[in-house]
C-alpha cells in the first residue's frame, strides 16, 4: 500500500514537473466557434534549409583544387603572376563570399574537440578542411599560404613597403604562434572555447561586420602588413605553426632558380618574409670551444626551462578555467550563495530555474579545474620546450653553399623568382 | 663518411615524412569513422532560452540570424496578449506606446469576442526576445526565438553560443536544423 502511495506521488509529481517544462497551458487554445478561424501552421521555418551544408563540400573541393593548381604554379609553372591571381581568387572565394568560415585554422580545434570529447564527432568537410593543407604541404611545402589562405591572402594584398626582421626577432615573435597554437589546444580540448575563431583578425572584415574591437585588430594586422609581410602568418597563426615543421620534410619545394645558383646575391633581399637563407661562412676556428660550452649549457637549460614552463602554465590553469561557462556559472553561484554578491546574472538565474543541484555543478566546474591544471602542465612544458629548441637551433650549423628558400619558413609566393638571373636566362629573357 | 651522414639525414628524413603522411591518414580514418559525421548548424534550445537579448546584439552579423517564432497551436488568443503589451498599457490597442516590441514586429488583429491573433512580420524582427520573456512568463510560451537558417552564417564558433547565459545553444545535426515548442497536450 504504501509503495503504491509512493508510486502515485511520483506519478503526480511527475506530472507536474512535466508541465512546468513543457507546454506551460495557462490559457488553452480557444475552439473559434463564431468564426471558422483555422490555426495557421508555424512548422513553415522548417522550409527553410541550410544552405551551407551544399557549399561546404563545394569548399572542401575548391580547396582541393586550389592546392593542386597552387603546387602546380609554384613548383613548375613558376610564375608569380598566377600565383598572385590564385590568390586574389581564394580571398574572394573563402574570404568574401563564403565569410571565411571554415577554415583550416579553425578546424584544429574541431578536431581537437571531437579527439577530447566523444559527445562531439566533427565533420567530414571539416576533417578534410584540416587535413588536405598538412597532405599538400608533405609533398610540396606551404603551398596552401601562398595562394589558398584567404588569410594569407588579403595581408599579401596589403604588402607595399617590406622591412626586413631581423633573424633572432623573427624566431622569437614566432614563439607566439606557437602559444597561440597550444592556447587554442588547451581551450578547445576543454571545451571551453574555440579562441582562434573568436579572435581571428580578418573575418569581420571578409564579413564587413563583427564587433568592433576585433575589427580595429584586423584594421591593425593590416596597417602593420604593409610594412612587415604578414604578420599574422608569420609570427600567429597556429596553423603555420604545423605547416611549417611539415614543410621541412616536404618532397618538392620551392627553389629560387631549379639550375645552379650563381651566388649573385641579386635575391638576398627579395623575400620579403626573411626566408632566403644565405650561404654559410666557415665556423671561426676560437670560437668554437667557446660555441660547445654555450651549447652544452643550453641542452642543461632544457629541462629547466620545460619544467618551469610547466609549472608556470599549470599555476595560470585556475584563470583560464574561467574561459569555460561552467566555470564562470560556479564561481557565480558560490559567490551568491555565500552572499558575497548582490542579486543575480542571467546566468545563475538561468541556472536556477532548471533546478540543477549545485553540487552537481561544482563538480562540473572542479573536474574542468583539473583539466586545467593538467592542461596547464602539457602547456606550460611544451612552450618551454620550444623556447629551449630555439636557443638550441642557432648552435646548430648546417653547411649551405647556394641561396635557397628556407624550407620551413618559405610561404612559397614565388616573389623571389624574378629576382634571379639564372631565372631570366631560363625563360630566354636576357 | 660524408655520404653516410647524408643517408642517414635522409633515412630519418623519410622516415619522419611517412609517419606523418601515415598519421594524418589515421586522423582521417578516426574521424570519418565516428557517428553523426554530418556537417552541424547552430540552434538554440527553447526549452533553455531565459530571453536574455544576447541573440539580438552578439550576432556577427549587423542584423541577427535569430528572429522570433510563433507557435499559433500554443497560443492562448488572449485579449491582453503579455508577450504583446508592455506590463501596464493605457490602453489595449496597437499604439506603439502600449507594445513591447522595439521594432512593431508583432500584428495584432481581432479574431472573435474575446480572441486576438498576433503574427509576427519575421522582416522587422530582430530577435530581441523581449516578446519572449513577457510571453513565457505570464502566456503559455508559444513565442521562442530560432535561429534562422536563411542567415546564419555557421560560424565554427557562435558568438550568440559564447555569450548564451543558458547555454541553450548547440550544435545539430543538418537534416534537423530546428527545435521547435511543441504543444503538450495536458
Amino acid at each position: 500500500m504504501i509503495r503504491f502511495v509512493h508510486i502515485l506521488i511520483t506519478i503526480v509529481v511527475l506530472l507536474i514537473f512535466s508541465s512546468l517544462v513543457f507546454g506551460l497551458e495557462r490559457f488553452p487554445p480557444p475552439d473559434f466557434e463564431e468564426t471558422d478561424y483555422k490555426i495557421p501552421d508555424t512548422n513553415h521555418i522548417t522550409d527553410v534549409v541550410p544552405q551551407q551544408n551544399i557549399f561546404e563540400y563545394i569548399d572542401v573541393a575548391v580547396l582541393a583544387a586550389g592546392l593542386l593548381l597552387s603546387s602546380y604554379l609554384v613548383i613548375k609553372k613558376r610564375s608569380r603572376r598566377l600565383v598572385f591571381m590564385l590568390m586574389i581568387f581564394s580571398l574572394l572565394y573563402f574570404g568574401f563570399w563564403r565569410k571565411g568560415c571554415i577554415c583550416p585554422i579553425g578546424a584544429i580545434q574541431n578536431v581537437v574537440l571531437s579527439f577530447f570529447d566523444n559527445s562531439y564527432a566533427v565533420p567530414v568537410t571539416v576533417v578534410l578542411f584540416f587535413i588536405l593543407p598538412l597532405v599538400s604541404t608533405l609533398f610540396f611545402g606551404r603551398i596552401f599560404c601562398a595562394a589558398v589562405c584567404p588569410l594569407g591572402g588579403i595581408q599579401d594584398l596589403v604588402l607595399l613597403h617590406p622591412v626586413s626582421v631581423p633573424q633572432w626577432l623573427e624566431s622569437a615573435l614566432r614563439l607566439l604562434a606557437y602559444i597561440y597554437l597550444a592556447a587554442a589546444v588547451l581551450f578547445a580540448a576543454t571545451g571551453s572555447a574555440f579562441i582562434i575563431c573568436r579572435y581571428d583578425p580578418f573575418v569581420s572584415l571578409f564579413r564587413l561586420s563583427g564587433h568592433f574591437s576585433i575589427l580595429i585588430l584586423g584594421a591593425c594586422f593590416l596597417l602593420t602588413g604593409m610594412f612587415i609581410g604578414r604578420p599574422y602568418c608569420r609570427f600567429i597563426c597556429p596553423y603555420g605553426v604545423i605547416l611549417r615543421q611539415f614543410s621541412r620534410l616536404s618532397k618538392w619545394k620551392v627553389t629560387i632558380t631549379p639550375d645552379d645558383c650563381i651566388k649573385c646575391r641579386l635575391c638576398e633581399d627579395a623575400c620579403p618574409f626573411g626566408a632566403i637563407t644565405i650561404p654559410t661562412v666557415d665556423w671561426p676556428q676560437d670560437s668554437y670551444s667557446k660555441s660547445k660550452k654555450l651549447l652544452g649549457l643550453l641542452i642543461l637549460l632544457l629541462p629547466i626551462l620545460v619544467l618551469l614552463g610547466g609549472w608556470a602554465g599549470s599555476a595560470l590553469g585556475p584563470s583560464w578555467a574561467r574561459m569555460h561557462a561552467n566555470v564562470r556559472l560556479a564561481e557565480r553561484i558560490y559567490l551568491e550563495n555565500q552572499g558575497k554578491v548582490e542579486g543575480t546574472t542571467d546566468a545563475s538565474s538561468a541556472f536556477r530555474a532548471t533546478g540543477k543541484p549545485t553540487e552537481e555543478l561544482y563538480d562540473e566546474a572542479s573536474a574542468i579545474r583539473k583539466n586545467f591544471y593538467f592542461g596547464g602542465w602539457l602547456f606550460g612544458g611544451f612552450i618551454g620546450l620550444v623556447a629551449g629548441l630555439k636557443l638550441i637551433m642557432p648552435s646548430i650549423r648546417k653547411r649551405r653553399t647556394d641561396f635557397q628558400a628556407d624550407r620551413a619558413g618559405c610561404l612559397a609566393c614565388g616573389r623571389c623568382f624574378q629576382f634571379c638571373p639564372r631565372e631570366h636566362v631560363r625563360l630566354k629573357n636576357l | 663518411m660524408q655520404t653516410e651522414t647524408i643517408n642517414r639525414r635522409k633515412f630519418l628524413k623519410k622516415g619522419l615524412w611517412g609517419t606523418c603522411l601515415a598519421g594524418l591518414a589515421a586522423t582521417a580514418a578516426l574521424f570519418t569513422k565516428k557517428k553523426h559525421k554530418t556537417n552541424t548548424v547552430w540552434q538554440l534550445d527553447p526549452y533553455k532560452c531565459v530571453a536574455c537579448g544576447n541573440c539580438a546584439t552578439y550576432c556577427v552579423l549587423e542584423e541577427s540570424a535569430v528572429k522570433c517564432v510563433h507557435a499559433h497551436a500554443i497560443c492562448g488568443y488572449c485579449d491582453l496578449c503579455t508577450g504583446f503589451f508592455e506590463p501596464q498599457p493605457r490602453e489595449l490597442d496597437t499604439g506603439a506606446e502600449n507594445q513591447l516590441c522595439p521594432t512593431g514586429a508583432i500584428k495584432r488583429s481581432f479574431i472573435e469576442d474575446p480572441y486576438y491573433e498576433y503574427t509576427i512580420d519575421e522582416s522587422l524582427c530582430n530577435g530581441c526576445g523581449k516578446c519572449v520573456k513577457g510571453c513565457s512568463a505570464f502566456g503559455n510560451g508559444s513565442l521562442f526565438l530560432q535561429v534562422r537558417h536563411d542567415r546564419c552564417l555557421n560560424c565554427n564558433e557562435c558568438s550568440i553560443a559564447a555569450a548564451c547565459p543558458s547555454q541553450a545553444y548547440k550544435r545539430v545535426p543538418v537534416d534537423k536544423p530546428y527545435l521547435l515548442k511543441k504543444m503538450e497536450h495536458a
